[in-house]
């Protein structure tokens, strides 16, 4: 068969903050696994329907593996990450039972009845930010002074780094997810957050304690550069996802007042709220890397072994076919089975964590400053389309 | 309804877990599935066939159930 046009690009372009590409779904309506074109020039595959979305990422014939992965979107720093075998540790680029393997052990840290358990601690985190914002002068950026410290604090206990090290990380996080990041800034910020682990992990064979990271070295199973790979990956995922959701999120609440009116009149639903701004701002927005091993055909389509695919979670979460009305933020709605998380083996593992700390975020944030709103116009906050992960740059607020 | 995991299957995701705490728990140890009630009673019903549909891996089955 021969392309009589050249199969587009990722869409990448947003009308507005809050809806994905507008070209996503007319591909998922028409054509819901299609070509795409690679900035390297590969022409691979676009997934954006919520059924072929799972059915992909639930498939074992559709790798992980980095050294097969391949960046839609221009992003120069992904080839320390892409096109190599998997860094140590790093779970989200490897297959069963290489993952399984390093899955099991972080696995029994993240259950549900843990997170629970840190309630007291994230609530505690919160009214402290809380606290010193109702001190200052508005406006402020609610990013730096509450959406990206409570997540960082409460993934430097978890692991067991010192927070005083966070200007450092938080930079070095911020430079991996940074699109423009040449391979050399990537290797940089990367090589520093190994350091930092990796002294960690040395400390840390000495005197043991409680956290995941003391956890990891006292069993033994992975090895010195294993546990410093899945601590980079688990503090950079792990503030720099939570971090966006929650500033990103209340800037949607801001935006849609009659929803924000309905969780200040009912904090119940707060839950939902949350599981509903996952889906309706995805910020995966690139969605996630796959890579058939064999030859797979899928939906009327053939996909030849080692052509890149690319799922859309974005599209996914709005798909009519799973979601009624899907572009309207309804706090209320059905959300399960929305894909910000992802779907299969390598669903996030530290969505229970974002889900508490996010419920609890919000929910403070709104009680305490119930009259919050908005220091500059919307179409002044920056949005982060310039990054690995959609969120904003800054939002300022005022009371 | 009688239902029934797969723990070698489960990936420890805690979806179900989270959401309805008296019918599903997780491993200490590696962050499996743990079944606390095969035969959980008519009020959880909604939430166990929200737990299949959501489970990443579809470690979560129901065995014949009566509405
Ligand atoms: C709202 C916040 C978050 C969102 C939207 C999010 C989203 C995701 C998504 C979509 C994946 C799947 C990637 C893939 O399939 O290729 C993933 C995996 C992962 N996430 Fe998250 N995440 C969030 C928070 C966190 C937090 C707080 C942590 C750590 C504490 C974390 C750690 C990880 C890890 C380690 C993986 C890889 C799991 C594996 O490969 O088995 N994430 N996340
Ligand atoms: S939802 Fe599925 S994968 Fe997640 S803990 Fe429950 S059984 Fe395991």
């Amino acid at each position: 068969m021969t392309m009589s046009t050249e199969p587009p690009a990722l869409p990448t372009r947003r009308m507005n903050p809050w809806d994905p590409p507008a070209e996503l779904a007319g591909f998922r309506a028409r054509e819901p696994i299609r070509r795409l074109r690679y900035p390297d020039g590969h022409v691979g595959w676009l997934v954006t329907s919520h059924s072929l979305a799972r059915s992909v990422l639930a498939d074992p014939r559709f790798s992980a593996r980095s050294e097969l992965k391949r960046a839609p979107v221009a992003r120069p720093g992904v080839d320390l990450f892409f096109g190599v075998p998997a860094l140590p540790g790093w779970l989200v680029d490897m297959d069963a039972p290489e993952h399984t393997r390093i899955r099991r052990q972080l696995a029994g840290r993240f259950t549900a009845h843990r997170m629970r358990e840190l309630k007291p601690q994230i609530e505690q985190l919160v009214e402290d930010h809380l606290a010193a914002m109702a001190r200052s002068k508005p406006p402020i950026d609610l990013v730096e002074a509450f959406a990206l410290p409570v997540p960082s604090l409460t993934i430097c206990e978890l692991l067991g780094v010192p927070y005083g090290e966070r200007a450092d990380f938080q930079r070095n996080s911020a430079t991996l997810f940074r699109l423009e990041a040449s391979v050399d800034d990537a290797a940089k910020a990367m090589e520093h957050l190994n350091g930092l682990l990796r002294g960690l992990v040395e400390h840390k064979r000495g005197r043991p304690s409680d956290d995941l990271l003391s956890m990891l070295v006292t069993d033994g199973t992975l090895s010195t550069e294993e546990i410093a790979g899945v601590g980079v990956l688990l503090l950079t995922a792990g503030h720099e996802t939570t971090a966006n959701s929650l500033s990103l999120g209340t800037f949607a609440l801001l935006s849609h007042p009659d929803q924000l009116a309905r969780l200040k009149a009912d904090p119940s639903l707060v839950d939902n709220t949350v599981e509903e701004l996952l889906r309706y701002l995805t910020i995966f927005h690139f969605g996630v890397p796959r890579t058939p091993v064999v030859d797979v055909e899928i939906a009327g389509q053939r996909l030849r072994a080692g052509e890149s695919v690319t799922v859309s979670l974005p599209a996914a979460n709005r798909d009519p076919e799973h979601f009624d009305e899907p572009d309207r933020l309804d706090l209320s709605r059905r959300t399960t089975g929305h894909l910000a998380f992802g779907y299969g083996i390598h669903q996030c593992i530290g969505q229970n964590l974002a889900r508490i700390e996010m419920r609890i975020a919000l929910q403070a944030l709104f009680r305490r400053f119930p009259d919050l709103a908005l220091a500059v116009p919307p179409t002044e906050v920056p949005v982060s389309t310039d990054m690995g992960i959609y969120g904003v740059h800054r939002l300022p607020v005022t009371w | 309804m009688r239902i029934a995991v797969d723990a070698e299957a489960c990936v420890g995701s805690g979806l179900c877990a989270l959401a309805t705490p008296e019918v599903f728990d997780q491993d200490d140890t590696d962050g499996s599935v743990v079944l606390l009630a095969a035969e959980p009673p008519p009020e959880f019903f909604d939430a166990v066939r929200d737990a299949i549909e959501s489970c990443p891996v579809k470690a979560i089955s129901m065995a014949g159930h009566q509405e």
